[in-house]
């Protein structure tokens, strides 16, 4: 397999090609996910000195940062694919986009959640308006809109271009909401304890940092492709390639017993 | 082209007088909605100038987003709407003298009940005229934006709730300059800033809103 | 002319119609037929450009109308399943506002008349609300009595009207067809236009064989 010739990305485009390779990639990102949280979790839990101010408390950052950054790419890559699915019509990217929409929001569910926990020792409440967790609640709701938008249309063409234009009117909006919201919070001159406070960071901490976004990447492949795998067979139960495969699925199964 | 345009100002006119209380809803939901604040917090006119220009500004959002509901949906229901899709004009000149009516009819006049209301907040002239201007500036921004996702909710399983849940968050940077503003005023520092960023938000809006309907309401009705 | 190229149509996951190809000539009238969910509404829905079909194009004098756009949609006339008028105007509102939407304006008298003429004499100034079924569906109608469009897509547009509204339309589609117009409609009722040869497109054939 040649990764850099266009012809490889047209045909991997195509569900029935794409279904097979989601197949086998899945157990690949499934191992990378594993290996890279187990080292991410040693560096930031074991190897990582105590902060000299917060203690071990701040080490549930090495969730919470991974998966803030994590819910806003996956926000930006989302939309992306939902955008090339509208402008060139391939039905996979809108596939991918759909089986992003829930991934990111679980990541920006899990940043508030640390960040609540992390609140609670550290400003002495769970919810402070801060405006890293005020732009990362929007971008909740912005997930939730996206989603719902497509639960609630059944035709999944209509579905695709519908959220396909939502995504675009989203990506425009997300800059200015999040700079109005920075502005907002200067403004109102909230209390700003943020990460950018501590002027070094251990290597080690770091390197966890880093570990533990590249094992979340892993872990979002692995999952939307296993969603994009299930949504292929769902919309494409009709053609001759998913009734093939099937079939031949079950007859394994009962050979194997 | 302009000959298309007088007909559909005529028409979104005509229709809108013939049904002037669902014109004035949007209106009273505001008038009711600012009300009910004083009620639930009490009538300490300290803490209520200044939370006054917050509530305006959210009340105003959520009686601009209630009426968006039915921007496009009777037209959709009764099939005008097809036939304004197929027009020899750009559709999304129609979608814009459409959002334009719908605003002077549910838009302004909120604008125009705001110093009522600022009063009634215990708010000082000075910040009830900025209240005003943020509100002239500001609610037809609502009225654009808001308007495709009513395009894109035409039809679709729980609408109006829907549409609330996409649009609100886009919302957000509107409030925020909006009453911004009005605290500015109220705190005596300048406000030049926060109109800049609104007259941004408008033309920006302006621009790009009725191509961004007129798109929702072609996918809506294929 | 209008021309279609490997037209292809699904709905949902389901493909309704593929590869069709056919034309229409000024002076023609084209007669869709096929069983209830066949795809004749989508079809035509795709010929009017409200709706995206899933393959192939539909060209109107050699060029896609994706492309011309305001200059197809200026020579189409659609009446569709929905009635397109609105209730709180009285008919001959409806007829004036609805013309002149579609780029034709037109005068009060000349409105006058053909509602007249389409059997609605005494009922202009009523608000289309209070109309019958029937009558609404004249009001829609009244249209193509005033229409300058050359290209015609009528779906079911004899449903809910009297035998005498049914022959009355028929002369006006004669007319058309003599004047070099073109028409393309569905209907499920036997219908025949004098003097005129009716093609006939059957959609869904190879479903309706099972």
């Amino acid at each position: 397999m040649n990764f850099f010739t266009k012809a490889f990305w047209l045909k991997l485009s195509s569900p029935k090609t794409f279904y097979p390779f989601a197949g086998k990639m899945i157990p690949v990102f499934m191992a990378i996910t594993v290996v890279l949280t187990l080292v991410g979790l040693y560096y930031g839990f074991v190897l990582a000195p105590p902060d000299y101010q917060q203690g071990d408390s701040y080490r549930i950052m090495f969730i919470h940062v991974p998966a803030a950054w994590m819910s806003m790419w996956i926000y930006i890559v989302m939309c992306l694919f939902a955008i090339i699915g509208m402008v060139w019509r391939t039905r996979l990217s809108d596939m991918m986009a759909g089986a992003l929409a829930p991934t990111g929001a679980m990541f920006a569910f899990l940043a508030l959640w640390t960040g609540a926990l992390w609140g609670k020792p550290t400003w002495g409440a769970y919810w402070v308006w801060d405006a890293r967790l005020t732009s990362e609640l929007i971008l909740l709701f912005l997930f939730f809109g996206f989603i719902a938008l497509r639960a609630a249309i059944d035709d999944p063409q209509r579905a695709a271009r519908a959220s396909a234009l939502l995504a675009s009117v989203g990506v425009i909006n997300v800059p200015i909401i999040y700079f109005s919201v920075k502005w907002w919070n200067t403004l109102h001159q909230g209390s700003s304890v943020g990460l950018t406070q501590k002027a070094t960071m251990e290597d080690s901490m770091l390197t966890a940092m880093m570990v533990m976004t590249f094992a979340f990447w892993a872990y979002t492949f692995m999952v939307a492709f296993m969603r994009v795998r299930n949504e292929i067979l769902e919309r494409e139960k009709n053609s001759a390639w998913v009734t093939e495969s099937v079939t031949q699925r079950v007859s394994e199964k009962v050979e194997g017993k | 082209m302009i000959e298309v345009f007088r007909w559909l100002i005529w028409r979104e006119l005509a229709l809108a007088l013939r049904r002037k209380a669902e014109v004035l809803t949007a209106l009273l939901f505001f008038v009711i909605v600012v009300s009910l604040f004083p009620l639930g917090i009490g009538p300490e006119i300290d803490t209520l100038r200044e939370i006054a220009p917050g509530v305006l500004w959210v009340a105003a959002l959520l009686a601009s987003m209630l009426s968006l509901n039915r921007l496009f949906a009777d037209d959709y229901v009764d099939g005008t709407l097809e036939q304004l899709v197929i027009s020899s004009q750009p559709l999304a000149l129609l979608v814009f003298g459409k959002i334009l009516i719908h605003w002077v009819l549910t838009g302004l006049p909120l604008v125009l009940i705001s110093p009522i209301l600022g009063m009634q907040l215990g708010m000082d002239m000075d910040s009830i005229i900025i209240l005003m201007l943020t509100l002239l500036v500001g609610t037809p921004v609502l009225s654009l934006i808001g308007a495709v996702g009513a395009g894109l909710t035409l039809g679709v399983r729980g609408g109006g709730v829907l549409l609330s849940l996409l649009i609100l968050p886009l919302y957000i940077p509107v409030l925020i300059f909006g009453a911004g503003a009005v605290e500015s005023a109220q705190a005596g520092l300048g406000v030049e800033a926060h109109f800049s960023l609104l007259g941004a938000f408008l033309i920006g809006s302006l621009i790009l809103a009725p191509v961004g309907a007129a798109a929702a309401l072609r996918i809506s009705l294929d | 002319m209008l021309n279609c190229v490997d037209l292809a149509c699904v709905r949902g996951d389901r493909p309704l119609f593929s590869e069709l190809n056919f034309n229409i000539q000024p002076g023609e009238l084209l007669h869709v037929k096929g069983h209830n969910g066949s795809g004749k509404t989508s079809l035509l829905r795709i010929l009017s450009g409200l709706m995206l079909q899933a393959d192939g194009e539909v060209h109107w004098n050699g060029e896609n109308i994706r492309k011309l756009r305001d200059e197809f949609q200026r020579e189409l006339l659609y009446i569709g399943h929905l009635p397109g008028i609105k209730g709180d105007l009285t008919a001959l509102e409806n007829l004036r506002v609805n013309s002149g939407l579609g780029g034709n304006t037109i005068t009060e008298n000349v409105a006058w008349e053909a509602l007249g003429k389409i059997g609605l004499k005494g009922r202009e100034d009523l608000p289309a609300r209070v109309l019958s079924q029937g009558q609404q569906r004249r009001v829609a109608l009244s249209r193509m009595l005033v229409a300058k469009a050359k290209l015609w897509i009528l779906d079911e547009p004899f449903t809910a009207l009297d035998v005498k509204a049914v022959a009355m339309l028929q002369s006006v589609l004669e007319d058309h067809v003599k004047n070099g117009g073109m028409i393309i409609l569905t209907t499920h009722q036997d219908f025949s236009v004098a003097n005129i040869e009716v093609r006939v497109l059957h959609l869904g054939i190879s479903e309706s064989s099972i």
